[in-house]
């Protein structure tokens, strides 16, 4: 056994050794077995240690009082009654809940109990109730956290404070206070101090501690945190090109792909309104990865980010693909990792375009349909260098499904309906200046490059329609690349 | 209430304070009258003063010294002054 601490030694008598008690009065248990607290403290000279009441329990006199769970804290309490036994500056035994003969064993009083039943398993100690660990951490010192800590003056809000900070990007943020922040760390197995990735636009190591503070003030919940974490590590990828997403004039902004089963076990949305407001996995898990860029990487709208529109998804963009009843296998699988496996991709993409097909019932309209809409991302003259993620929603993929066509299948149907002569799509062609080179109108001209068209499963029951989100003009292994990795715990 | 800094901690912890001006030529120098006693007497010797400076000076005054400026009477000042000489006490 480990030798007590020096602070927990300050909280006891001097050079104390003996039995040691901590109960609360709203225990069963600890209330039922209060004759053989008496005993106890009578005989051995027990201290009783009292977590709510330093009045509990009544009958015996100077019971200690733990109220501010230090002493709960520092012992590593979990269950009330708790027995323990210090000797020689360590702790000998423990017994937690009431086992009277093990109780009796370990104090060496036979009788010890008598006319009590032989168990009752305890409560819950107040030193492990929600969110207490934390505060407990904060407040005894015990904290791994390393980030700078700004002072809110007395008649400071501490809201209107990351408003003038320039931590928010528009809308209220939480505050991240310690205790929260330690919340937000204890939803990950991550060593707070790890780097995960270098931030641009100013390329700053950015340890799980600042995006857990950046996930506290985006609202996330503790288990969003991997998450969180694997955005970031994703978005700090050579191949993703931050720097340039955040960077470009066009409309992009990291967009977040979840697949796997965390998509459950966190209760992100890919029904109704998919794309849209309402989930608060969906919308805080983008928010989280859009202020780490910005209080991070320091990039900020007017500054690195030269966005000359932008879009409202640079906010947050965090969506989850359909996965249980798509024909389809998810897009995470088609990018090699297995269906068990909880992944996220990013693409670098602008808003949501919709295609509305009401009509098509076989599979080769609904491809051409949907193919026509395809043609127009960047601009309908535009060949080559563009990229798009294609959201099927679930009327759309019955059709695909009651015709039997596999993903694969409608991707090459598909190509052909991207591929156009050159000289329908060089520049001044219809009057129009912008379009492809005029050397290439004798060409065969694909819409995308290798790998340009991601493609996913997501949507409410009803609605024949799908959406397609344009990607960044410089697609490809010059500029973005989306990206997929595996969420750790 | 402590904050955790979500940033990179490039910028200080601490705000700075606006450099005060190396003098006041050619600065609209608001003198803004708190409501509390006698303010008011050592805004017009203020006043006195700057004006012999050339300096040009406008008043205001808070409805009341109990409580923050109100946020019209804080644009006023800022659109219509360069700083503010406040008379705090009596």
């Amino acid at each position: 056994m480990p030798s007590i601490s020096s602070e927990l030694r300050s909280l006891l008598p001097a050079d104390f050794h003996g039995y040691i008690a901590v109960v609360k009065r709203d225990c069963e248990t600890c209330r039922l077995i209060e004759p053989a607290l008496r005993e106890l403290n009578g005989s051995l000279g027990l201290l009783i240690y009292s977590q709510d009441d330093p009045e509990f329990p009544e009958t015996i006199p100077q019971v200690r009082d733990d109220s501010a769970l230090e002493l709960s804290y520092r012992l590593e309490i979990e269950v009330v009654p708790t027995l323990l036994r210090i000797d020689g500056g360590r702790e000998t035994e423990r017994l937690v809940g009431w086992k009277r003969a093990d109780w009796r064993r370990m104090t060496g009083l036979p009788a010890l109990g008598k006319g009590l039943i032989d168990f009752s398993p305890g409560c819950g100690s107040k030193s492990v109730d929600p969110g207490m660990p934390e505060k407990l951490a904060y407040k005894f010192g015990d904290t791994p956290l390393k980030a700078r800590r700004i002072e809110v003056a007395g008649l400071e809000d501490e809201h209107e404070l990351a408003f003038e900070r320039g931590w928010s990007d528009g809308l209220p943020v939480v505050p991240p206070t310690e205790a929260r922040v330690l919340r937000m760390l204890a939803g990950a197995r991550r060593a707070p101090d790890e780097i995960i990735g270098i931030v641009p636009p100013d390329n700053v190591p950015c340890s799980v501690e600042k995006v857990a503070i950046n996930a506290v003030m985006a609202g996330c919940k503790p288990e969003y945190l991997p998450v969180a974490l694997a955005a970031v590590e994703a978005a700090c990828r050579d191949e993703f090109c931050m720097h340039g997403v955040l960077a470009t004039t066009y409309f992009a902004a990291p967009i977040i792909i979840v697949n796997g089963p965390i998509r459950d076990t966190i209760g992100m949305n890919w029904a109704h309104n998919a794309l849209g407001q309402g989930n608060r996995a969906n919308s805080t898990i983008g928010r989280a990865l859009q202020l780490v860029i910005r209080n991070v990487g320091g990039g900020r709208p007017g500054g690195v980010d030269r966005a000359t529109l932008g879009q409202p998804g640079k906010v947050g963009f965090c969506i989850a693909e359909r996965e249980h009843d798509s024909f389809w296998e998810p897009l995470s699988v088609e990018r090699g990792f297995s269906p068990d496996e909880s992944t996220v991709t990013l693409f670098a993409g602008g808003g949501v375009h919709p295609i509305a097909d009401q009509k098509s019932r076989a599979p080769e309209s609904l491809t051409r349909s949907l193919a026509l809409s395809l043609r127009t991302v960047m601009h309908a003259k535009s060949y080559g260098g563009a990229s798009a993620l294609l959201v099927i929603s679930p009327e759309h993929m019955r059709v695909f499904r009651e015709a039997g066509w596999s993903k694969a299948r409608f991707r090459d149907e598909l190509s052909q309906h991207l591929t156009v002569a050159g000289r329908e799509v060089m520049t001044g062609a219809d009057g129009v200046a912008e379009g492809m080179p005029a050397r290439l109108a004798d060409n065969r001209l694909s819409k995308f490059g290798a790998g340009g068209l991601l493609i996913i499963h997501a949507g409410g029951a009803a609605g024949m329609w799908s959406a397609v989100i344009s990607g960044w003009a410089a697609s490809g292994k010059h500029g973005s690349l989306p990206v997929t990795i595996a969420i750790k715990p | 209430m402590k904050l955790l800094d979500p940033t990179s901690e490039r910028q200080p912890g601490k705000r700075e304070r606006l450099p005060r001006p190396r003098s006041l030529a050619n600065k609209r120098v608001a003198l803004l009258d708190i409501s509390k006693p006698k303010g008011d007497i050592f805004l017009d010797c203020l006043a006195g003063q700057l004006d012999d400076l050339g300096i040009q000076t406008r008043r205001y005054q808070k409805p009341t010294f109990t409580r923050v400026a109100p946020v019209d009477l804080k644009h006023q000042i800022v659109s219509e002054c360069d700083l503010v000489i406040e008379a705090l006490a009596d």
